[in-house]
């Protein structure tokens, strides 16, 4: 086991700490900062600008959503759900759905599986481009990144919203399907919006790629390493910038995602830059995957009609769903005792568990660092504190 | 002043007004509101302030990070328990005059999340709200209607009697109580001077069974 | 992947350890190896080593509470009644202690397999609630063990950094057993019945003592 992998011990600064201790500035960052992307707090000890240790503090929004969903039925949780990771509700009900699905043995119709697909790399669209545009926010670039994203995520609500019902909080799976089939006309402005996204990915590229600012504060910086990427069960995109070859979609070949031909783009170096090209790639990847679900989509039902809603028991048992969601794997764990409420119903947060080794990737760098590292981390707090 | 006279001084050039119109008038038109967004609330907030809803027409895109420099604190999103206190503080922490806007359902009720056992069902328990959007989450039109609804109520404050502000009142408190961390549970739960339990009818529903779920 | 071979692998190499095969009934067919607490460690590590296993990549730990129960069976057995042998149904009546458990999902990187679900139990829920920490094998379980020690309660030895990891330090309960009693801080439902129905009466005589003079209509 190589040291890099030990996570470090508590630690409580003491005034009395003795020589050599003098220098160092307990600070403490969030929750109610601006680049914390929510209330995220972390304890940091300063030795001058350099990161001496740093400890983050959980549990700001800790709401209770795996108590809550024992006491609601299944379905009652999908609602839920959207809110873990608010930037992506769709890939949070698939990744609920699909353990549900394993649970109670249902199958899903190709329609559904298309329609999933459609709609969840949308979800990744939009949360990558969103992403990008935090982070540069976070390093000083004030708006404009962030706001050409959020002009092209507004496009990508609109598709939802005419198609759920709700910009943000979808609420779009069912057990064995979707809630709702297309609306007349959906498909082609879906086309269209998808055939223009290239468009905003070569202006981000333009802007962004070869920026020397952007180099600068973001090559080197926050180097993580493969092995400790593996062990500290990172997964997602931050995983692949550390040239980990892991892609749910390509390894569980869940859903239909064997149908399509995309890459899986990986990095080189495991650092900030990395962990920001491999999502702008991933973009490219999804918007092809998105063209060729849009030509492909057969018609049929979109529900599994054996389904029954009403009075939904699975038998006693357990499973294990995960997906790639854009943040990395999400896995709903499930225990069931035959009643309608689940027994124990866990979720594997991605954005808690890649935050594992934030201080690993902050210790000997600046301030600033801390910044940009956390901001290509992808966090959302909904999920990290559920 | 006459209002003719008035119009007339205008067209000469000449703008008059008085002490509490041009007060006010730069207070409604410059909101500054906290950089400060607890949850999924707080994207529709950030969506407000893009290109499509630019809330900069209001006067109020300057989100400032430290309360020091706030008016406007909009409560985006589930308060919970281990957060309250720092709510509190930091509404404590921002200068009179100041506001607050209850973004929404979890900031009014724990909405969804009213279950919770470290949700705080409303933030109201603590400090006083001025404008509550109901929604979950509220869409981007809503907080730009919640923000056109401050400013008349800024407009409609004067500088003395009944109807001033709450910092030129020298009954009113300028802070308040900042709950700490118990053994179970926030001490206190919520401040009696602030809220009260509503008084509502209860309705027997009887044996309806079919309410849960 | 035959767990079946994967136990007996582990037993022949892992000195001294029984692992048991705990058969999941649902469709999902994950079925998981349940290890004691002693040999936990070694069982893991054996788990990420081994040649043709390599489960590097702890993805998920969970907590599941367990409070004591009953769990009643029906068994025939032969009895004398009044003289005569016969067949009868008795209930028999098991009391399970109440233990927590923690379950690890494990996957391969390297191999691309997986998942198998490595579990472990707690003696009881009160006194004997410590299991050994598996983060100093897979740095992923640190937070996570941080979390079940802050909701379950389970203390893990060998935890570099046992701290609650979402309630703040001075809270003493573990909120997710089933056994915990949430603050009564919610109230008034409008569509009041049953379990609501009795806290929004009692909360309306709160209220009403907060409100004296205004005395609404009930
Ligand atoms: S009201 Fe809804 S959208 Fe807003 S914070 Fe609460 S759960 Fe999230």
């Amino acid at each position: 086991m190589s040291t890099a992998t030990h996570p470090t011990a508590h630690f409580d600064l003491q005034p009395t700490d003795g020589p050599g201790k003098e220098q160092l500035l307990e600070l403490s960052m969030g929750p109610q900062h601006p680049s914390t992307h929510g209330v995220f707090r972390m304890k940091v000890v300063l030795d001058g600008e350099r990161v001496v240790r740093l400890k983050p503090v959980f549990g700001y929004l800790h709401r209770n959503h795996e108590k809550i969903a024992e006491s609601e039925t299944y379905l009652g949780s999908m609602p839920y759900t959207d809110r873990l990771d608010y930037m992506c509700s769709i890939t949070n009900n698939w990744a609920y759905a699909l353990a549900v699905e394993k649970l109670a043995g249902i199958q899903v119709p190709e329609r559904a599986e298309y329609l999933r697909v459609i709609t969840g790399e949308l979800t990744r669209l939009q949360n990558h481009a969103c992403l990008i545009g935090f982070l540069m926010q976070d390093m000083g670039s004030s708006g404009t990144p962030l706001m050409y994203a959020f002009r092209e995520r507004e496009k990508i609500l609109d598709l939802f919203e005419s198609l759920t019902g709700a910009r943000m909080m979808c609420n779009y799976m069912r057990f064995g399907g979707c809630r709702v089939d297309l609306p007349a006309g959906w498909l082609d402005q879906a086309k269209k919006v998808v055939a223009d996204f290239p468009r905003f990915l070569d202006e981000y590229e333009q802007l962004l790629v070869s920026n020397e600012i952007l180099m600068d504060r973001t090559q080197d910086v926050g180097v993580l390493s493969r092995e400790l990427a593996v062990s500290a069960g990172i997964s997602g995109p931050m995983a692949r910038a550390s040239g980990v070859d892991y892609d749910i979609r390509k390894v569980d070949r869940y859903s239909i995602y064997d149908r399509f031909t995309f890459r899986v783009p990986l990095g080189s170096h495991g650092d900030v830059y990395d962990r920001f090209m491999v999502r702008l790639l991933e973009m490219r990847e999804s918007v092809s995957i998105l063209e060729q679900a849009m030509r492909d989509i057969p018609s049929g039902p979109i529900v599994d009609p054996k389904m029954k809603i009403r009075g939904f028991r699975p038998k006693p048992g357990e499973a294990y769903g995960r997906i790639e969601a854009p943040k990395g794997e999400l896995g709903f764990y499930l225990v069931s005792d035959g009643s309608p409420n689940p027994y124990r119903y866990r979720v594997r947060p991605p954005s808690l568990i890649n935050l594992t080794v934030l201080e690993d990737l902050c210790v000997g760098r600046n301030v600033a660092d801390i910044v940009a590292i956390l901001g290509s981390i992808d966090i959302v707090l909904g999920e990290v504190d559920r | 002043m006459d209002e003719k006279l008035k119009n007339e001084l205008s067209k000469q050039g000449i703008f008059t007004t008085t002490l509490q119109n041009l007060y006010n008038w730069g207070r409604t038109n410059s909101i500054w509101p906290l950089n400060f967004g607890l949850a999924c609330c707080a994207i529709e907030m950030i969506a407000t302030t893009m290109a499509r809803y630019d809330m900069a027409r209001f006067g109020a895109e300057v989100f400032r990070p430290s309360p020091r420099q706030a008016d406007l604190m909009i409560v985006a999103g589930t308060v919970t328990k281990k957060m309250a206190p720092l709510v509190v503080r930091l509404y404590n922490q921002m200068p009179e005059p100041k506001y607050v806007i209850s973004m929404g359902a979890c900031a009014i009720s724990g909405g969804p999340f009213k279950q919770g056992y470290n949700v705080l069902k409303g933030i109201d328990r603590f400090i006083p709200v001025d404008i509550y959007i109901p929604g979950c989450p509220p869409r981007p039109e809503a907080l730009l209607d919640a923000f056109m609804e401050l400013q008349k109520k800024i407009d409609e404050q004067t500088l003395t009697g009944e109807k001033r502000p709450r910092h030129l009142n020298a009954g009113e408190p300028s802070e308040f109580v900042v709950p700490r961390y118990g053994a179970h549970d926030l001490e206190p739960t919520k401040n009696p001077n602030l809220w009260k339990a509503p008084l509502v009818q209860i309705s027997q529903a009887g044996t309806d069974e079919s309410g849960s779920h | 992947m035959n767990l079946e071979a994967i136990k007996s692998e582990i037993e022949a190499n892992v000195p001294g350890c029984r692992l048991e095969l705990v058969a999941n009934p649902s469709p999902s067919g994950q079925h998981s190896l349940r290890t004691g607490a002693e040999h936990a460690v070694a069982v893991a590590v054996y788990l990420r080593d081994a040649e043709d296993l390599r489960f590097d990549f702890c993805s998920n730990v969970t907590g599941i509470d367990w409070p004591s129960r009953e769990v009643s069976q029906k068994v025939k057995v032969r009895k004398l009644v009044d003289g005569v042998e016969q067949e009868v149904e008795e209930v028999r009546k098991t009391a399970l202690p109440g233990t927590l458990e923690v379950v690890y999902h494990l996957f391969s990187v390297e191999k691309k397999h997986g998942p198998i679900s490595l579990r472990m139990s707690t003696i009881d829920r009160d006194a004997n609630v410590h299991l050994p920490s598996l983060t100093p094998v897979w740095r992923s379980a640190e937070l996570q063990e941080r979390e079940i020690f802050d909701l379950f309660g389970v203390v893990f030895d060998g935890h570099p950094d046992l701290r609650r990891l979402l309630m703040w330090p001075d809270f003493t309960d573990h909120p997710m057993r089933r056994d915990y009693v949430d603050p009564d801080d919610y109230e008034y439902e409008p569509t009041a019945h049953d379990e609501v129905l009795r806290r929004a009466q009692q909360h309306r005589s709160e209220a009403d003592e907060e409100h004296p003079g205004e005395a609404g209509e009930r």
